[in-house]
């Protein structure tokens, strides 16, 4: 084990070592004229609205790695708790690490004050940590889930600022689901047109938008209930091959058949141990 | 948590002595912290790092600050004077110390943050040279 002198003790948390080296290796990079690699992103369409009853969020599935999808059924709606939950669009790992520690500290905070915990506080905790790290984090986020006071809806940007509204869209294709929402989105809806609204609010971000694809995942969030509905469309279904290049069995004639059996007997059996020490 | 606005955060944060060399009588030390530029020494290597770096010491100050304000001057005293007495409970120089109480009396124990998950000092693959470390803590290095 590497030992060195250090004058205090190692802190936890982010440490900032290597961005001197990673500056360089950009500037080396880009004097040979290639790029370093980029971090995965959603690239998404996610959206929510406040129904009757309570919220209906959803989202698209695509994950893309620049011009590359990475990963075509990912799960955009992470859980924060029992009645909360958040979806993410921005950088991939920042969305999942940001929602699971916000969901462990709302946990440890639920079982302190001993209540189930609200939208608000969520919503608290996470544009903190959001302005506390100046967009670095790159999480956009739309967080809905009903509590004691009622359903309730915010969408949080990278850089910490949130607005409480009755629909929201995030990401990439984020204005195709508004102008969506705009046209047809009325107060107090039923639920089953809440999630048709949401349904087709979602497709038109994934049919418009490159960032965004493949299934609706949906999430209904009532007063003691919750409906997680992934996939609930599959808009983009991977096509099925009409012909088939394989040859049927006797397409070719057989003239003659020899069968020779080998017959192997065991001569010599021996055990080396192998040295794992 | 953070309840105050930004502009009253900065009045009162601890000033960033982040860039200065780490040496005694202010000259670098490179028998410890290797050699110099100017460019490494000017410029943080991150825009967050001097903030992260002083982001607890800011919190305390801001909320003794605004506790001094709401309550008087005997409550940061107190509370000052416990963390104080919390804060000699460690191991020796070079061993990890879970640091319980410290823990306790920031509220820090029922909150998990980047600090508990990212570059745990409990299973950093680093360790103190033992006697160096002790002889600093002494003042005799």
């Amino acid at each position: 084990m590497a030992t060195l002198v250090v004058r205090q003790p190692p802190v936890g948390g982010f440490s900032f070592d290597n961005c001197k080296r990673n500056a360089l290796l950009l500037g080396e990079a880009n004097k040979v004229g290639s790029s370093l690699p980029s971090a995965r992103k959603t690239g998404t369409t996610i959206c929510g609205i406040v129904f009757k009853d309570g919220v209906v969020l959803g989202a698209d599935t695509r994950a893309t790695e620049g011009m590359v999808v990475a990963d075509k059924n990912c799960s955009k709606i992470h859980h924060i708790s029992p009645n909360i939950y958040c979806c993410g669009a921005g950088t991939a790992a920042d969305t999942e690490m940001t929602t699971q520690i916000i969901s462990s500290n709302l946990e440890l905070h639920a079982l302190s004050t001993g209540r189930v915990p609200r939208v608000a506080t969520a919503n608290r905790m996470l544009k903190q940590m959001l302005f506390r790290y100046q967009g670095y984090i790159g999480a956009a986020l739309v967080l809905g889930g009903v509590d004691c006071n009622g359903p309730h809806l915010y969408s949080i940007y990278p850089h910490g600022s949130t607005d409480k509204l009755p629909y929201v869209t995030m990401g990439s294709g984020s204005l195709a689901a508004m102008a969506v929402f705009e046209d047809r989105y009325k107060p107090d809806m039923e639920e089953e047109d809440a999630k048709r609204l949401v349904r087709d609010a979602i497709a038109a971000g994934i049919f418009n938008d490159l960032g965004s694809g493949s299934n609706i995942d949906l999430c209904v969030i009532t007063k003691g209930n919750l409906d997680y509905i992934r996939p609930h469309d599959e808009a983009n279904k991977k096509g099925v091959r009409t012909g088939d290049y394989k040859y049927k069995r006797g397409t070719t004639g057989v003239l003659s058949k020899l069968v020779t059996p080998l017959n192997l007997d065991v001569v010599e059996e021996s055990v080396l141990t192998m040295d794992t020490s | 948590m953070n309840t105050r606005g930004l502009r009253s955060q900065l009045k009162d944060s601890v000033p960033v002595a982040g860039l200065c060399p780490q040496g005694a009588y202010g000259v670098q030390d490179s028998l410890r912290s290797g050699f110099t530029s100017v460019k490494n020494e000017l410029l943080p290597s991150h825009p967050l790092e001097l903030s992260e770096k002083n982001f607890m010491l800011n919190q305390d100050k801001m909320n003794f600050s605004s506790l001094r304000n709401i309550q008087g001057l005997h409550a940061p005293l107190k509370l000052q004077m416990e963390y104080r007495a919390a804060r000699q409970i460690q191991r020796l120089p070079f061993l990890q110390s879970s640091n319980l109480a410290l823990d306790t009396l920031r509220g820090s124990d029922e909150s998990i943050g980047f600090e508990d998950i990212l570059n745990d000092p409990t299973q950093s693959e680093m360790m103190g040279e033992p006697h160096m470390m002790v002889e600093y803590k002494l003042g005799m290095l």
